[in-house]
């Protein structure tokens, strides 16, 4: 089977990613999808807090999927469902996408591109390394998230939790509505990794104390959690003797952390970002292999799915772009011109990475959004943006944190402005 | 009146069940846990040792000699991954040279072959990862890898289709000699039966020294392993020992049979014969001796941490053969390191021992080849399309980051001896076993064992009673 272009995952980064290409003229696409119904892990997600960006109203996970998904269906965009992609390859300028499902068996589609929004997976106990038991009643919180909304199976009923992550905050809430008791969210960092409205709304209005600098040293009982003994941490993170305190509870839940599901982007071989866990693109969301693009939580974790349908957007139009410049329908029909201007974006002073981490002028939109997240909390700081050694840009900022993504937008005619330009820089800027 | 029961139903047990159920007798295995493999077996290095370690004579470089050259063999009989990868043992002191000259001395000894001592770079050239610091090594190509749970699975598949019976969930409470047998008290009733094998790993003396006066005593060592993602599981291809350092007894690095990469274990006596329980302690102790023998262990790639506890039995060797006091009562106690590499070897010994005192007909009608579960992950694409076109849910991918589809899945539990449990799903099919350790899958798995086997998913556990992974519906608290 030919396709223009294939999206694999029919999440939030995938539907918004086929509708924006669709809308801009791709029609041989398809989305395939693994799970029984399109919208991804937001079908999980029934608490509400969705699309205030987007939409401009509060919406549940399943209502703001909806809205993607009835545009979707409006546009007559095709898709497969249970079906699980398991190899990309390289076919000279094709790539080659490898699907099962249980109507077709195995089928290879050839496509001229492919947009990667498989989304992320959680940090597991054993990544996390915990010692202690392997008994039943430990769960990663999106696991614990599936059992109660989807299954609507309860895992526990007295609840520890490691990590506060936003999963893992809006779980300490909804295990708690569904009566179990939640004893105690405890954060190995000294700042939490979640949104700071998730932890007035889920923690401080339960009464559900929050420690940080705390983490779980050992896990209790021989088939299913009885106790977890937690410590206090010092500022390398490590253990302090002494501090040991046992906390009785039949579950552990895990908020620690999500890392990108990259295995088929490894095995395409796209070159990958050391620190997000996910590929490195330019400013149309490209990989380094032509044709490939990513958006949503494959390229980087997000904390709010209205920038992962943004971005998706941007990553479906560039797509589009891309296959109008190669049946050379379009006047930027340099497409492949590897020796193209480009300005390399520099990521430095608590600034961890930034996406794009490349710009090539000529594709560049009139603005173009900057994604990053910073490495520590910062009070009364500023984004400072540099252009060559020039300050085109500085963001006075009352906080930063890590558990909070931010952004800058490049203006095309600012940085066109200075002839020769080959690197921008982002940093955070202290007094 | 049973002919012969086995307790314990871990590689041992099952190796022996195996080798019994050629014969035209009356065998049951009675196990106290929810599956085959629960105790030692699971949790060990996977390896198949080549044999220089143990002392000339021993009970133990007898058997892993003979049990190493069985395994190819068996392999292909019963259908489990089994790997000659080669082991290297490392030498990071040339003061040290010595020692390994007399592990190549008694490896001779003992018949293994092909050893042979070589110099730190041209082990290098073998594994290019290794530490610069490692100057000479005792190369041991005989050495091997296996699944430790497919091994002790196909063995246990293999008797229960040629007539051995498992109770499962039975756990023996007490053994008395009667007249003309034992009587075998257990959870769930009383058994009769004249002859009894102990292969009860670690409470092999416990029952022991129920029928015998001349008493053993076994110490449950335990011994701690860290396993890392497949993508680092090229990182060596030989199984890395170590001579010991100044750290104390080497650990290892080797490849799994699937692909993984394995550190561990250390050695720490312990009370708690069920102390499974990893430490923090163990485990940075580990990673920091297995770091000595590459240039440096991706730590970051790690998924999960377990422990394991070796039967060791205070004089150090394999408790083989009939009690003295206690006619018709065997023992395969004390099977410690390197009792998996031994175990087709001990199945073979404990039969004959056994027929020889006990004359038993041979059966004719011996099925000596099992067929495993295909693998999609391993199918080539012609084969996952045939596997696919005889049952499309081979097509329906549950877990996948080892790629397992419901086909898999679904045979693991119809299969004899079938999984009942999610451990029991995932050390049959490897469902699970990736990089998201069963984050995705598991919801899944319960729902399929829960259909396959006709219960609610409430009653699912991840192995033993106890474990259910959900205590009821919502709004039910």
């Amino acid at each position: 089977m030919d396709k223009d272009l294939v999206i694999i995952g029919g999440g939030p980064a995938g539907l918004a990613a086929a509708i924006a290409a669709k809308e801009a003229g791709v029609s041989d696409l398809l989305i395939l999808e693994r799970d029984n119904k399109l919208g991804g892990i937001l079908n999980q997600c029934i608490h509400n807090g969705f699309g205030l960006h987007t939409f401009k109203e509060e919406l549940t996970g399943p209502e703001y999927a909806a809205r993607f998904i009835d545009k979707a269906l409006k546009l007559e965009i095709p898709y497969k469902l249970e079906t699980m992609v398991i190899d990309i390859s390289k076919d000279g300028e094709y790539k080659l996408v490898s699907y099962m499902n249980r109507e077709e068996g195995l089928v290879v589609v050839r496509a001229k591109a492919v947009i990667l929004c498989m989304g992320c997976r959680e940090r597991s106990r054993g990544a996390l390394n915990i010692p202690g038991y392997r008994p039943a009643g430990i769960y990663t919180a999106g696991t614990a998230q599936r059992y109660v909304n989807i299954e609507g199976r309860m895992p526990g009923k007295e609840v520890v939790i490691l990590g506060s992550g936003d999963i893992g905050l809006i779980m300490a809430r909804r295990m708690t509505f569904e009566g179990a008791k939640v004893k105690l969210v405890a954060e190995l960092m000294p700042y939490s990794g979640g949104l700071k409205r998730n932890i007035a709304q889920c923690l401080n209005d339960f009464d559900i104390p929050l420690l940080l600098s705390h983490t779980v040293v050992d896990i209790k009982g021989k088939e299913r959690v009885e106790a977890v003994v937690i410590a206090k941490v010092d500022e390398n993170s490590k253990p302090v003797p002494g501090t040991e305190e046992e906390i009785k509870c039949d579950t552990l839940l895990l908020s620690c952390g999500l890392i990108p599901e990259n295995e088929l982007s490894n095995a395409l071989g796209v070159v990958m970002n050391r620190v997000t866990g996910g590929p490195l693109v330019n400013e149309s969301l490209e990989t380094d292999i032509e044709g490939v693009f990513a958006c949503g939580n494959v390229l980087h974790v997000h904390d709010l799915v209205d920038y992962v349908s943004e971005e998706s957007a941007q990553a479906g139009k560039k797509a589009a772009e891309y296959l109008k410049a190669k049946e050379g329908k379009c006047s930027c029909s340099e497409s492949g011109n590897k020796a193209e201007a480009s300005i390399k974006i520099n990521a430095v002073d608590g600034v961890r990475y930034t996406v794009p981490s490349v710009i090539r002028l000529s594709r560049m939109e009139d603005r173009q959004t900057v994604r990053f997240r910073v490495g520590a909390v910062y009070k009364k700081a500023a984004i400072q943006v540099l252009a060559g050694d020039k300050e085109i840009m500085n963001l006075k900022k009352a906080a930063l944190a890590p558990g909070e993504m931010e952004q800058v937008i490049l203006q095309k005619s600012v940085l066109e402005a200075l002839p020769d330009l080959t690197e921008v820089t982002i940093r955070v800027k202290t007094d | 009146m049973q002919d012969i029961i086995i307790i314990g139903a871990g590689v041992t047990g099952c190796a022996i069940a195996r080798e019994l159920s050629r014969y035209e007798l009356d065998v049951c295995v009675i196990e106290k846990s929810s599956d085959v493999c629960e105790g030692t077996s699971k949790a060990n290095s996977g390896i198949v040792h080549a044999g220089y370690d143990a002392k000339p004579g021993s009970l133990k470089a007898k058997l892993n000699v003979r049990g190493n050259e069985m395994m190819e063999q068996l392999s292909k009989d019963l259908d489990f991954p089994f790997k000659r990868n080669g082991s290297l043992v490392l030498c990071f002191d040339a003061k040290d040279k010595g020692q390994l000259e007399r592990l190549l001395e008694q490896g001779r000894q003992n018949g293994v072959k092909d050893l042979r001592i070589i110099t730190g770079d041209e082990a290098r050239k073998i594994e290019p990862e290794l530490s610069d610091e490692v100057c000479f090594a005792l190369y041991a190509p005989t050495g091997g890898i296996v699944c430790p749970f497919n091994l002790t699975i196909a063995l246990a598949e293999n008797a229960a289709v040629n007539g051995v019976k498992f109770h499962l969930d039975t756990e023996v409470i007490g053994v008395s000699k009667e007249n003309d047998g034992y009587l075998v008290k257990t959870s769930k009733g009383d058994f009769k039966s004249r002859i009894v094998v102990n292969a009860s790993g670690v409470y092999a003396a416990k029952i022991h020294n129920l029928v015998s006066d001349e008493k053993i005593n076994i110490v449950p060592r335990k011994g701690e392993y860290c396993l890392f993602d497949k993508t680092v599981g090229g990182l060596v291809s030989s199984t890395i020992f170590q001579l010991p350092t100044k750290y104390g007894k080497g650990v290892l690095v080797t490849p799994t049979v699937h692909g993984n990469l394995l550190v561990g274990p250390n050695a720490v006596d312990i009370d708690d014969f069920e102390g499974v329980n990893t430490t923090a302690e163990g485990l940075s102790d580990i990673l920091k001796r297995g770091g000595l023998s590459v240039k440096q262990l991706p730590t970051r790639q790690i998924i999960t941490s377990f422990a394991g506890l070796r039967a060791h039995e205070d004089k150090g060797d394999f408790v083989i053969g009939e009690a003295k006091d206690a006619p018709g009562f065997f023992d395969a106690a004390g099977i410690e390191s390197p009792g998996l590499s031994c175990a087709p070897a001990i199945g073979e010994y404990m039969a004959d021992m056994i027929v020889e005192k006990y004359p038993a007909k041979r059966k004719e009608n011996f099925v000596s080849k099992r067929k495993g579960i295909p693998s999609m992950a391993l199918a080539s694409p012609e084969e996952k399309k045939k596997l696919i076109e005889e049952n499309h849910l081979y097509a329906n991918v549950v877990c996948r980051c080892e790629l397992v589809t419901e086909g898999e899945i679904v045979d693991s539990i119809k299969r004899p001896l079938g999984a009942t449990t999610l451990d029991g799903v995932k050390r049959r099919t490897r469902a699970g076993m990736g990089r998201c350790q069963a984050g995705f899958c598991s919801p899944k798995t319960v729902e399929i064992l829960a259909r396959e086997l006709g219960v609610d998913e409430g009653e699912i556990t991840k192995n033993n009673k106890g474990s259910e992974f959900i205590v009821g519906k919502i709004k039910e608290l």
